[in-house]
């Protein structure tokens, strides 16, 4: 049968990580359709259309789907799901905030942040901070399941031939209303998607010290991340925040500036390409994940990092 | 408004869990085990909202074993007024876990349901939504700002591109993640006062929820680890072999 792909997106652009999403729903047996849940979106319609290997994009355009809420999202969903074997979503905020409640609703347990496809019933997941790999069965009728983005390498955004279907819309829940929202503007890359990423920890000392991991990741085209430490130090917003409950990545290039590597900032970068620590503590325990360790003090080193990458 | 908080005893954060030896579960013996991190935030926060008096009573749940008695008696001594226990070896997916909760809300008739956003043993980020989802109520997660405002709930979340501001009907579940406040430390007199407060012990046949797993581990393992990397003398080392030898800028 048929998995459903849930797409993520702002009712305008489609967001990267529907495709890793996509890409895990793949390695299933029975192919794929998405639905494109939101208000207005008929460019994410035509762009989810275009996902290589989509069979139907189905859309439910109408107000209430707007935000995504879970409480409005998740009917929909169970209204067309008997019809799919899998549903899948990237371990977005907005996938891990409603996938749970369609699988309650629909009384199926949850694969929550699967790395691995072993089988159409069987996937890998990692537990404990990613210190254990779990290989988990599924034996519900329906496999419920969030996709850690990083596990799956994106499928072709462009190249497929999605047939449009409008889909019936469910009434609004009533029972949640979205206010506002206030999002972290940068032109610096997202961090969920960056090649190459500079994260401070707290010994970075202060939000107006960040000027100086903010300009090694200019020079090197990358985005900014932080440890908890920072992130609740008030150094940087909540959203720049890298580990087990913040945001997992895997860029080609991270670089750890006076982070101490505790196991939950680990559990989010460990998987990156090619790690640099740059730390004045040389038994910090960033530097036995680090392919390349400084030890020094990073009010130094960092400066003159970039001094030497602008040569 | 009667405030239900769900508290999990899991292992201690500092610990790094290891596979057993044949990859048949998690190493938990002799394990430092401690409430949930995220749970504690839940405590902090319903007392939070019983000291600003916009909460009655305080009652904690946790599900497991007869050594989850322990927790609770944390949850009481920071300020919790009673505890349930749902005791079972059994193992309880966080489904299971949802409907539990959920006959535990239908006798205790709550108007707020707090839990942690996660536990960091199994990493599900499931319970939360799960029991909403079966209580037909609204959710509000990853919360870092909790305010009732009269029949309602203003919830600001903890969004991927920065944070959000819902409104919720009440009553409502709300999950919390990690700005929502810090946890108090435990004194030792509220310890004392704590062994004096009410504790019941239901079981899940008392319930009447199945518990049985959906979910079957077959096997767990350790991730590859990564090689052993080489300490650079200084930056232009470091540039170098970024360059050269990594080839990544």
């Amino acid at each position: 049968m048929t998995a459903l792909v849930i797409a993520e997106h702002n009712n305008q652009i489609l967001n990267a990580a529907t495709l890793n999403a996509a890409a895990a729903a793949a390695r299933l047996s029975g192919g794929f359709d998405v639905l494109v849940a939101g208000h207005n979106c008929g460019a994410v319609a035509t762009q989810a259309a275009a996902i290589a290997g989509v069979g139907k994009v189905l859309v439910a355009d109408a107000a209430q789907y707007a935000h995504a809420l879970a409480e409005n999202l998740a009917p929909l969903v169970v209204s067309i799901a008997g019809g799919y074997s899998h549903l899948l979503t990237a371990s977005t905020a907005n996938g891990k905030n409603a996938m749970p409640r369609i699988a309650a609703m629909l009384d199926v347990a949850q694969l929550s942040d699967i790395i691995g496809v072993v089988s159409d019933d069987t996937f890998v997941r990692p537990i404990y901070a990613g210190n254990v790999l779990a290989t988990v069965q599924s034996t519900d009728r329906i496999k419920a399941i969030t996709v850690r983005t990083t596990g799956f390498d994106a499928i072709a955004a462009t190249g497929g031939t999605g047939t449009i279907e409008n889909i019936a819309v469910q009434a609004d829940a009533g029972l949640s209303t979205f206010v506002s929202e206030e999002l972290t503007k940068s032109s610096r890359p997202e961090l969920a998607a960056a090649d190459i990423i500079v994260s401070g920890g707290r010994g970075v000392g202060s939000a107006e010290n960040f000027a100086i991991i903010e300009k090694l990741a200019d020079l090197l085209g990358a985005a900014v991340g932080a440890s908890r430490a920072a992130v609740d130090a008030g150094y940087v917003p909540n959203d720049y925040q890298v580990g087990q409950t913040g945001k997992c990545v895997a860029p080609t290039l991270y670089v750890a500036v006076g982070i101490s590597g505790a196991i939950q900032h680990l559990a989010g970068m460990k998987d990156s390409k090619v790690i640099v620590a740059i730390n004045k503590d040389e038994e910090a325990p960033i530097f036995q994940v680090a392919d390349y360790g400084l030890v020094g003090d990073l009010f130094k080193e960092v400066p003159a990092l970039c001094e030497a990458l602008a040569k | 408004m009667k405030i239900l908080v769900a508290v999990k005893r899991a292992i201690d954060y500092n610990v790094k869990a290891r596979p057993k030896a044949d990859g048949s579960g998690v190493e938990l013996a002799n394990v430092k085990m401690a409430m949930n991190p995220f749970d504690e935030i839940a405590v902090e926060e319903a007392i939070r909202l019983q000291e600003a008096g916009k909460a009655g009573e305080i009652v904690a749940v946790s599900i497991g074993p007869a050594a989850s008695q322990e927790t609770l008696r944390t949850a009481m001594a920071m300020g919790a007024d009673r505890g349930v226990l749902v005791q079972t070896d059994d193992e309880v997916q966080p489904l299971a876990v949802a409907k539990l909760l959920k006959a535990i809300v239908e006798r205790e008739q709550p108007g707020m349901v707090i839990l942690g956003k996660q536990a960091i043993d199994d990493d599900s980020n499931q319970t939360g939504q799960m029991l909403a989802g079966l209580l037909g109520w609204a959710q509000g997660t990853f919360a870092c700002n909790v305010a009732p405002e009269g029949d309602s709930l203003a919830v600001k979340r903890e969004v991927d591109g920065g944070l959000q501001s819902i409104k919720l009907k009440m009553p409502a579940v709300v999950t919390a993640d990690l700005r929502l406040n810090e946890p108090r430390y435990v004194k030792l007199p509220n310890i004392m006062k704590a062994k004096k407060k009410p504790l019941d012990t239901l079981t899940p046949a008392e319930l009447g929820v199945d518990i049985t797993p959906r979910l079957k581990l077959l096997k767990v393992a350790e991730p590859p680890a990564r090689a052993g990397g080489v300490k650079v003398a200084d930056v232009q080392e470091l540039v170098a072999k970024l360059r050269n030898e990594a080839k990544v800028i």
